[in-house]
């Protein structure tokens, strides 16, 4: 069996279409985007056609509504620091959830401690999930933004967010989504969604890293968090990233044509994948939601009494990447926050392994990962 | 193939080691532990093990041997096992050797479980010791390097861990690891030695203490040997056996600190010759070569890591409990400290002190 890569949450392997249409734009056609000449122009419409595509697959309304950042993690932090400085004489109270990503996290810590916002992290239930009521029951005289991502990349869970929107909006409320996992897996239509801003991050469906996008809705104010040049309406100071926002381009257009074929490919594998992992482990249990409310791609099982890192170690060594808790900066594994929000006691928790599907993987992969696992866990059983 | 996980701390010894052991044909594993807490600010500093540096080195060195490599996570292990017994010795006037628990507790125990999990038949470290194996036992044996010996850290090794346990440089001396690092293209060849405590970066334990662990640091009085008050102090976890410095007392002559008295809170000071004793009670005792020891038993003992082995004898006290005498009365005799019994080059054993006295 080859190399086995189950972390397509982490990241994905670039589409050759993408790839292809990339080339072109580091020799031939390399201008500067925001040059008056010709050669300038050329490069700026093809950014042009990038963020059409881009604006396409979320169903924005125009594309200047897309900004394009050097990832996700940017766009996230474009999102909550932006639109809290600009809103900072309205009010100074931001509501997250307890189980956002650090991007999402660690903006709201910054703004906190760096320029006195307040923020209030929502619990979520066993599935991890945002009820809608619980953020009503938040909301204060002087909130200004709600963030709360649209799928969890640990566990899966997709959140309601056209509801969480519609309480946002009731109450006159800014509201951002973090959907970077979700590109690719499910459709995402900003307007239906009624959301104001949405991150995006080009390496996690199939598009080269260093690149991601923030969808803003047109009317709506950022301070730009990069001082520089007027790039991306002066939202996004900074040359454009050419070469590979082409890439999120032509990535964002193959997965909005694929979505429904690649999402049902998940779907399959996902629910095969889960089903023999519940036959073939007793003393284990499925962390995150139901199936229906799961990201396609996404498993997390908990083995209990056993170590993750040995599990993944094993994997590892056994050539089958998978992925576990949060990577802290030593590289070492910690309990992730999201096991710890929805209250998975220490036992599971310590165990838990995710897994990310991804175009490529087969049902014969599944069957040799779960095979491999039957043999791991069954020697660090005996070895206890 | 025999599997091996190496101990690579991004250190010169064990990132040869790594090379060695791949040499000699073994499938060698990296493996690092994170045991750095939380709440210790993590500095870069380069001659410390454990550090997000020190990570980044051991992994650029498995990544020059092609050899896969892992970052442990054994912060809770590590708290609880070693850290929380560091600050519990201190608290008592004690002096503790935390390398020595870690070893016994972490190193060889909890990463070598990780080891045996991920598929290693062995674990191995950048240790200056040698084992061997000997009547149907594992003995410890001093390195081939008698400056950079590190078997007085390595007594508490039980035989199953002997048993696993691979030291690659039991037969080189630091110049020549340091000449093969060079050969190796390793840049970490001229990296300083870690000499400190590595969860304490700034090598300042009383630092560590206060910020960490304010509540130990409770002031007393110094006392002489008579009782009488001669000064204050700020807390026992800030003195250490035969200190002469900081005591903040002027007595005419030069005076050191002879006792730390934890039922009192006292720090006892006195001249030199009373920092002197004939013997001492050790506890936790662990022996190597043999289960147990027999009667009385000439041995030549080290008190400390830095000193020399001398003569002296041991003999049981109690069950856990061993007498050692000392043929010349050895100065500044410290609670918490280990003492290693060896027979030339060859470790018994050793225990922890508990307490030093005088043949009066």
């Amino acid at each position: 069996m080859n190399d086995i890569y189950l972390d397509h949450a982490a990241t994905t392997p670039v589409d050759q279409e993408v790839i292809k249409a990339m080339q072109p734009f580091y020799k031939d056609i390399f201008a500067n985007p925001a040059s008056s000449h010709l050669p300038g122009q050329k490069a700026d419409a093809a950014l042009e056609n990038a963020r059409e595509t881009v604006a396409e697959l979320v169903g924005a309304r125009k594309a200047e509504e897309i900004v394009f950042t050097a990832g996700g993690t940017e766009a996230d932090n474009l999102a909550l620091k932006g639109a809290a400085m600009a809103l900072a004489e309205q009010g100074q109270h931001i509501i997250t959830s307890s189980v956002e990503h650090h991007a999402v996290l660690n903006s709201c810590k910054y703004l906190k401690k760096n320029l006195g916002f307040k923020t209030t992290y929502l619990d979520v239930d066993q599935d991890g999930l945002v009820e809608p009521q619980e953020l009503l029951n938040n909301i204060r005289e002087d909130t200004i933004l709600i963030s709360i991502m649209f799928a969890n990349n640990e566990i899966g869970s997709i959140q309601p967010i056209k509801e969480l929107a519609a309480v946002a909006k009731d109450n006159d409320i800014l509201f951002h989504t973090d959907a970077v996992q979700t590109a690719g897996q499910l459709k995402i239509d900003v307007k239906d969604l009624g959301v104001d801003l949405l991150s995006l991050s080009a390496h996690k469906f199939n598009g080269p890293k260093g690149v991601g996008a923030l969808f803003v809705r047109k009317g709506v104010e950022l301070i730009p968090q990069m001082s520089g040049g007027s790039q991306e309406r002066k939202r996004r100071a900074g040359t454009a990233n050419l070469a590979a926002a082409v890439g999120m381009g032509k990535a964002a257009e193959i997965a909005a044509a694929n979505l429904s074929k690649k999402r049902k490919k998940l779907i399959s594998l996902r629910d095969y994948f889960i089903s023999q992992l519940r036959s073939s482990f007793e003393n284990s249990k499925i962390n995150g939601p139901s199936n229906d409310q799961r990201l396609p791609a996404n498993i997390n099982i908990a083995f209990k009494d056993l170590d993750a890192e040995s599990i993944l170690f094993n994997l590892s060594l056994n050539n089958i990447a998978a992925a576990a808790g949060s990577a802290c900066a030593s590289g070492s594994l910690s309990v992730s926050h999201v096991l710890k929000a929805i209250g998975l006691s220490k036992e599971y928790a310590n165990g838990s392994i995710r897994f990310s599907l991804g175009n490529n993987n087969t049902k014969e992969e599944i069957d040799y990962v779960v095979e491999n696992l039957k043999e791991i866990t069954a020697r660090l059983n005996s070895l206890k | 193939m025999k599997k091996v996980m190496i101990a690579m701390s991004g250190g010169v010894d064990s990132s040869v080691a790594a090379a060695l052991l791949k040499e000699e044909g073994y499938e060698v594993i990296g493996g690092t532990m994170h045991i750095f807490p939380d709440y210790e600010e993590a500095t870069d500093r380069e001659d410390h093990c454990c550090s997000y540096s020190a990570v980044r080195d051991a992994k650029r060195v498995a990544q020059k041997l092609d050899i896969p490599h892992f970052v442990f996570n054994l912060q809770e292990k590590f708290q609880k096992k070693v850290i929380d017994y560091f600050v519990d010795e201190y608290s008592q006037g004690r002096t503790p050797n935390p390398c020595v628990m870690c070893n016994k507790e972490i190193k060889f125990e909890a990463l070598h479980r990780k080891a045996i999990e991920i598929g290693c038949d062995y674990i191995a470290s950048g240790h200056y010791a040698k084992i061997e194996k000997e009547n149907g036992r594992y003995i410890l044996k001093k390195g081939l390097d008698e400056n950079k010996d590190q078997s007085y850290m390595l007594y508490v090794l039980n035989q199953e861990q002997l048993s696993q346990t691979l030291f690659p440089l039991s037969e080189y001396t630091k110049d020549e690891i340091r000449a093969k690092a060079k050969d190796l293209g390793f840049e970490i060849h001229d990296k300083a030695e870690s000499q400190e405590i590595c969860f304490v970066p700034d090598d300042d334990y009383v630092r560590f203490l206060d910020t960490n662990y304010p509540e130990i640091s409770k002031p007393g009085l110094i006392l002489d040997s008579e009782g009488n008050q001669v000064g204050t102090h700020k807390g026992l976890s800030h003195y250490t056996i035969g200190q002469r410095r900081g005591l903040g007392i002027s007595m005419g002559y030069p005076i050191y600190v002879t006792e730390l008295d934890y039922e009192n809170n006292a720090v006892i000071v006195g001249k030199d010759e009373a920092v002197f004793s004939e013997g001492l009670i050790a506890e936790g005792v662990n022996f190597i070569p043999f289960k147990d020891i027999d009667g009385r038993m000439e041995v030549e003992a080290q008190i400390r890591y830095n000193s020399y082995p001398v003569k002296a004898y041991i003999n049981k006290s109690a069950a856990d409990e061993l007498k050692v005498e000392f043929e010349k009365a050895q100065r500044a005799i410290t609670p918490g400290q280990s003492v290693v019994f060896y027979l030339g080059d060859l470790v018994l054993g050793g225990g922890i002190i508990k307490k030093s006295f005088k043949n009066s």
